[in-house]
C-alpha cells in the first residue's frame, strides 16, 4: 500500500540509540491460517507451515486489530493460506472494521458459496481480491494442484451482484505469461476495478520450483508491451498493476516499502514478521503478539530493528543515491542468492553479485520443449500468434515453446496438520 | 477520459473515507490511502452520488471565493481526473 501524502506524526524512539524517527506502519498483513485447499507451486508461505492448533483465537486477533489501529495502521489484509477456512472469518471482519481498519480479503474463492459471499459483504468487507493461477483451466489446476479454476469463474459471476471492490490477482510465470490477453479478457468481463498481474518472485516454494517457473526475457518484454497498451485502453475503467520478476529488473524493488517502514505481518500463531519470508534469515528472533504489544514489537523488537534505516547497509548501497528509493531491495533475496542478508539485493545492476542472477537467467532450460511443434500446434499458441499479428515480431519470438513444455516435477505446497 | 459536468461523481466500490472521529481524514481505497485536507477533502466529501460535477465546482467556488473561479474549476477537474485514474470514482448519469 502506498500513501499519497507525507507521513504524519513522527515519534521519537526512546529505547534505542537510533537517531531517526520511526513512522507508524500503514498496513497489517494478517495470515489467519496456513491451511489452504490449494497447493500452489509458488506459494508465499514459508516452507515450514504452522499447524492449526497453534492458530490465534478470535479474541487475540481482535485485540491485534485494535492495537494496530491505535498504532496508525489503516488497512488489514486477511490472507493465509486460505483465510476463508477460518470459521470465525465474519467475526474477524466485523472486529477489524470496528477497530477502524479497511479490510482486504485475499482468497482463492474456493470455500465460498453465494450466501457466504453475501455474509462477507454484510460483515463489512471493503475489498475482495480473488487469486487466479491462469486463464485456462488446465494450467490453473496444474499450478494449484487442485481443481479450482471452474469454481473461481462461478465466484466472478456472484461478485457482479454486489457493490464491492474486486481485484483479480493473476500470478504470472513462464507457463501462463502468454495467457495475458485471455486473463485480461476475463477481467474485462467481470466486475473487477483492479487487476494485478504479479510475476512470481523467487523465495520459499517458488525458489524451490524456480527453474520451471522463470519466464524468458522475450516473454517478459512482450508482456510489458502488451500491458502498457491495455493500461492506456482501460484507464478509468480498470486499474492494471504489473509486477515484473525481480530477476529481470535493473534496480531492486523497495521490498515491503522498506524493512519495517510500512508493513507488519502476523503469522497464524501470532509471530510478528517484517516480511513474508523473514524466517529464512538466520539469527533473527521474532516476538509474538500474545506476549508483546504491537507497538513494542514495531518500535524496538530485534527483527524489526535489524534492517531498519541505513546503518546496516554495505557498499554499493551505503553511498548509493537510490538507497532511499529501494532501501537496498529484498533482504531475503540477498540471503538466498548471496548467503548474506545484509548484502545489496543481487538483482541490482550495481551489485557485484549481479552475475549470479544473470547466470540463472541464462540457464533457463525449457524442459522437454519441442520448438518445431510450435508451427503446427495452432490452438496451443493462440496468444503468441495474436501478438505476432499485431507486432510483427520475428518467428523466433513467436515460437516460445512454453506451451509444449512437459510437466515438470513440481514441489507442491502441502497442507499443514 | 473527459469528465461530463452533468454527471454525478460517486466514490467507487471499495473507496470510502475513514470515520469522522479518525484523524487525519483519509480516503481509503484498495491498496492505497490518501490523506485529505482543505480543498481535497471538500471535493471528496461531495463525491456522494448526489452532487453533479458542476455543483461541486459551484460550491467550491463559493467556499474559496477569493480564488479565481476558472482556476478553482480547473483544479477540481484535474483532481477528479486523478481520482478517476486511481479508479476511485464512478461518474453516473
Amino acid at each position: 500500500m502506498e500513501c499519497g501524502s507525507p507521513a504524519p506524526a513522527f515519534r521519537r524512539l526512546r529505547h534505542t540509540r537510533m537517531t531517526f524517527a520511526i513512522a507508524n506502519p500503514l498496513a497489517l498483513i494478517a495470515e489467519l491460517t496456513h491451511r489452504c485447499p490449494l497447493h500452489c507451486v509458488y506459494c508465499s508461505n514459508p516452507l515450514e507451515l504452522e499447524a492449526r492448533n497453534l492458530e490465534l483465537a478470535t479474541e487475540d486477533w481482535s485485540r491485534v486489530f485494535r492495537e494496530a489501529s491505535a498504532l496508525g495502521v489503516l488497512q488489514v489484509d486477511f490472507t493465509g493460506g486460505e483465510p476463508l477456512t477460518r470459521p470465525d472469518i465474519f467475526e474477524l471482519i466485523r472486529a477489524a472494521r470496528a477497530s477502524g481498519l479497511y479490510v482486504n480479503l485475499i482468497t482463492s474463492g474456493l470455500p465460498l458459496d453465494e450466501s457466504r459471499l453475501g455474509a462477507l459483504v454484510s460483515a463489512g468487507l471493503d475489498h475482495f481480491q480473488l487469486s487466479f493461477q491462469g486463464a485456462r483451466e488446465e494450467t490453473a489446476n496444474e499450478i494449484s494442484g487442485t481443481k479450482a479454476h471452474a469454481h473461481k469463474l462461478r465466484v466472478l459471476e456472484w461478485l457482479k451482484r454486489h457493490r464491492l471492490a474486486v481485484t483479480l490477482n493473476f500470478v504470472i510465470h513462464r507457463r501462463n505469461i502468454e495467457q495475458l490477453p485471455e486473463m485480461l479478457a476475463l477481467a474485462e468481463s467481470s466486475s473487477a476495478t483492479r487487476v494485478e498481474f504479479a510475476n512470481v518472485q523467487y523465495y520459499g516454494w517458488a525458489f524451490a520450483n524456480r527453474d520451471s517457473l522463470l519466464p524468458t526475457r522475450t516473454q517478459v518484454t512482450q508482456s510489458i508491451d502488451f500491458l502498457k497498451e491495455a493500461q492506456e485502453r482501460l484507464a478509468g475503467k480498470i486499474k492494471i498493476e504489473y509486477v515484473v520478476p525481480d530477476y529481470y529488473a535493473k534496480y531492486p524493488k523497495p521490498c515491503m516499502g522498506g524493512w519495517a517502514r510500512k508493513l507488519m505481518l502476523i503469522t497464524p500463531s501470532g509471530d510478528a514478521l517484517p516480511c513474508h519470508a523473514a524466517r529464512v534469515i538466520p539469527g533473527l528472533s521474532f516476538e509474538n503478539v500474545k506476549r508483546r504489544s504491537l507497538r513494542e514489537i514495531w518500535e524496538v523488537s530485534d527483527a524489526f530493528q535489524k534492517f531498519r534505516g541505513e546503518a546496516w547497509m554495505q557498499e554499493p548501497c551505503k553511498t548509493c543515491d537510490r538507497r532511499a528509493l529501494d532501501f537496498g531491495g529484498c533482504r531475503c533475496q540477498a540471503l538466498l542468492l548471496t548467503a548474506d542478508a545484509a548484502a545489496t539485493d543481487p538483482v541490482c545492476s550495481l551489485s557485484p553479485q549481479r552475475p549470479k542472477v544473470d547466470a540463472i537467467l541464462n540457464a533457463i532450460v525449457l524442459v522437454g520443449a519441442q520448438p518445431e511443434a510450435c508451427a503446427t500446434e495452432g490452438p496451443s499458441i493462440t496468444v503468441g500468434a495474436a501478438q505476432r499479428d499485431r507486432t510483427d515480431t520475428s518467428a523466433d519470438d513467436v515460437c516460445l515453446p512454453t506451451t509444449t513444455e512437459s510437466k515438470p516435477a513440481w514441489l507442491y505446497r502441502p497442507n499443514p496438520s | 477520459m473527459s469528465i461530463d459536468l452533468e454527471s454525478h461523481a460517486r466514490l467507487a466500490p471499495g473507496c470510502r473515507m475513514n470515520e469522522k472521529t479518525q484523524q487525519p481524514r483519509t480516503l481509503l481505497m484498495p491498496e492505497r490511502a490518501l490523506r485529505l485536507n482543505g480543498p481535497s477533502l471538500e471535493i471528496v466529501e461531495r463525491c456522494d452520488g448526489q452532487h453533479t460535477v458542476q455543483q461541486i465546482i459551484t460550491e467550491l467556488q463559493q467556499l474559496y471565493s477569493k480564488a479565481e473561479p476558472a482556476k478553482v474549476e480547473q483544479d477540481i477537474l484535474g483532481y477528479l481526473a486523478l481520482l478517476q485514474k486511481e479508479r476511485a470514482l464512478d461518474f453516473e448519469p
